[in-house]
């Protein structure tokens, strides 16, 4: 439950980022303003900084920010080279604790894929896995990476997992593992799963082997609900799946931390190319903001939304280049104020 | 032969039987339910024997505490089969949302994160360790770039995961790129494994031959097989420096539709073609192969995986009538 600030209006900590960014920020802007949605926004920059000791971190104002509003809207940040910090991605996460990366990949009628119906969602666990970043060449020639898996994160997803599907009234819940290679690591993952699946009897609960998912997802995704799962396998699905609905250019993404904070993203790329000419997809970003406003409550609001953005895809008179279409941005986006005007 | 867990095709030996093909079968059975490693190390005495082998896949329980290892695995890497092969193409005649798909998978089948390499460190933080040796690294690669120059194929991309795995994917990176050097002849590329499968379920058509490690061709090579028409139409080989292992490409038990004649035995038959051009027997295997493929084509003998009510053994009958009408030697049927 989210607490209602002055005039029932919620604060939300906006990122616009980098490339593309600031112009589909300012796209989804317009957009919740003819919606006349609740929401103010109060606008950061990210960029890390060296604090004191030296060690990288986000600017003190953004995480005071965050921290107040506790739910945020970010752009693309871009991936810098040789500036010597980590991945900006990466620093939020650590610095919120995003342990619950969240797509859910809903086909857009309107963006003809060769998949139909696709109605999923992909819960990954974000910290650990995989990605732990733990390394070392043991001799040379030979190089082992670690996977790491613990209890407390594997019952923090699981239970995640299950507290999503019942908020959204979906119903079952699938653990993707691969513990007949994994016994130990995926089976303790698995184990926990199976713990918190006896407190959601109301939810549904399976298991699936990663290559089965994969396997079963390309003939019949309709199949899937909500798939939950450690780190290296929730990228490659929640990649997966959004290969099938039509691309990162539409997919929306949610990332939940520790202490209620929710930061909502675009899951593409900066796009320099294409910046500041007026040519960008918001897509992606507005969905991400209607799942904003879904956790927050604003359920109307997110589904007035969403059809209007779904019509305009259907209606393909004004869509943008990547879309197939020949529009500016600001034109696609206009015509998405002006369907919710016309939906009041 | 192992006949596996699942659904096992004893017509296979009707139709190597009934074409006459020269070769005999000593069939090794390895029960899964058994707790002791006997059964498994049967088999890989057999097959040290023999020096080929046709498999079905061996269930693993994998609620079973780890020292109860894959005997899948332990086949795999005893015997250093290190290159797992699925060619995934597109067949005429069964309809899938892609067409013109035409991949050719090959996966590093002895280390990454198939080491079984697992402890749990202090109760509840467990580490498993994916293992990347230069050795086997380049090993790989120079086995995809031979297979590509000697089939004719033009470029080779390498799937890894490099940006997180620094060390572990970026070795096998860099052991890719130093073989590719010496084939100057075939193009190499890579691509990160998670745009991998997002292209692959928008354009399969771009890709050619893919090499990666153990995980990744695990995923790859079911997101394929499901790309071309499922896991009944695509056979899967496993070759080492010594032995070949045959048998189907996504490696399922079956076990739900086990001994209900309603399982397709496409890539189980194809694997034995597959087994019969590795024993340089190609006249047989053509021979096998195109009755097959022409059975395929037949979409009222389509067995359920394919949409259709066909039975195993109606297929299969087919498949010895289409060889009978070619006019070789062969029992009856």
């Amino acid at each position: 439950i989210v607490g209602l600030g002055w005039f029932g209006m919620q604060t939300v900590t906006l990122i616009p980022g980098d490339g593309i960014g600031p112009e589909i920020s300012s796209a989804v802007m317009k957009i919740f303003e003819a919606a006349k949605a609740p929401i103010r926004w109060e606008e950061r920059n990210v960029t890390a900084i060296k604090g004191p000791g030296g060690r990288w971190m986000i600017p003190p104002d953004a995480k005071e920010s965050m921290d107040r509003n506790k739910i945020g809207l970010k752009g693309p940040l871009k991936t810098p080279i040789a500036a010597g910090h980590p991945s900006m991605n990466l620093l939020l996460r650590k610095t919120f604790d995003l342990y619950a990366n969240v797509r859910p990949c809903i086909s857009i009628e309107g963006y003809k894929t060769p998949y139909t119906n696709v109605d999923l969602v992909t819960i990954r666990e974000n910290t650990e896995g995989e990605y732990s970043g733990i390394e070392h060449v043991i001799v040379e020639g030979v190089v082992q990476s670690i996977k790491l898996i613990t209890e407390d994160a594997s019952r923090r997803i699981a239970e995640y997992a299950f507290e999503y599907a019942r908020n959204n009234q979906r119903s079952s819940v699938t653990a993707v593992h691969k513990a007949n290679i994994m016994r130990m690591s995926d089976g303790l993952f698995l184990r926990k799963c199976r713990e918190v699946a006896e407190g959601y009897k109301d939810i549904k609960f399976t298991e699936m082997y990663l290559d089965t998912v994969c396997l079963n997802m390309v003939q019949d995704p309709t199949q899937f609900d909500v798939l939950v799962m450690p780190n290296l396998y929730g990228d490659i699905l929640s990649d997966l799946c959004a290969g099938l609905i039509g691309g990162l250019g539409v997919t929306p993404s949610g990332n939940i931390g520790a202490n209620g904070v929710a930061i909502f993203e675009s899951v593409h790329g900066t796009a320099p190319d294409i910046a500041g000419l007026d040519m960008a997809n918001p897509t992606a970003l507005l969905l991400s903001a209607v799942m904003m406003l879904r956790h927050m409550g604003l359920h109307d609001y997110g589904n007035k939304i969403q059809t209007a953005c779904f019509d305009t895809i259907r209606d393909k008179k004004v869509l943008t280049k990547d879309l197939g279409g020949n529009s500016k941005c600001s034109e696609f986006t206009a015509d998405i104020c002006r369907r919710i005007q016309d939906l009041d | 032969f192992h006949p596996g867990n699942g659904r096992f095709d004893l017509h296979l030996f009707f139709i190597i039987r009934f074409c006459c093909v020269p070769v005999d079968f000593e069939v090794v059975n390895v029960d899964s339910s058994m707790d002791s490693e006997e059964d498994i190390n049967n088999a890989i005495m057999a097959i040290r024997r023999n020096g080929v082998a046709l498999k079905g896949n061996i269930e693993t329980n994998h609620n079973l505490p780890p020292s109860y290892k894959s005997r899948n695995n332990l086949l795999r890497t005893t015997l250093d089969l290190y290159a797992n092969v699925m060619h995934c193409q597109s067949l005429p005649g069964v309809r899938t949302r892609h067409r013109n798909i035409d991949v050719m998978i090959i996966r590093e089948n002895t280390e990454g994160e198939y080491s079984s390499l697992e402890h749990e460190s202090v109760p509840g933080v467990v580490e498993c360790l994916k293992i990347i040796t230069k050795t086997k690294s380049l090993r790989i690669a120079d086995y995809a770039f031979r297979t590509a120059r000697a089939k004719g194929r033009g470029r080779v991309t390498a799937v890894h995961k490099a940006n997180i795995m620094k060390l572990g994917d970026g070795l096998f990176l860099e052991c890719c790129k130093e073989v590719a050097s010496g084939y100057p002849d075939i193009t190499f590329d890579s691509m990160i494994v998670d745009n991998t499968t997002m292209q692959l379920v928008s354009r399969p058509q771009q890709f050619d031959v893919m090499v990666m490690p153990n995980l990744y061709g695990n995923v790859v090579s079911n997101v394929c097989a499901g790309l071309v028409g499922g896991p009944g139409l695509v056979p899967g080989a496993n070759y080492g420096e010594d032995y070949a292992v045959f048998e189907t490409g996504t490696r399922n038990t079956g076990k739900s539709i086990a001994n209900q004649n309603t399982a397709n035995p496409t890539a189980m038959l194809l694997a034995s073609c597959l087994l019969l051009d590795h024993l340089r027997l190609h006249a047989y295997a053509r021979m096998i192969r195109r009755a097959i493929l022409s059975t395929v084509t037949e979409t009222r003998l389509h067995t359920a995986d394919l949409g259709g009510q066909g039975s195993t053994s109606e297929v299969v009958r087919s498949v010895m009538k289409a060889v009978q009408s070619t006019g070789p030697l062969t029992l009856s049927i």
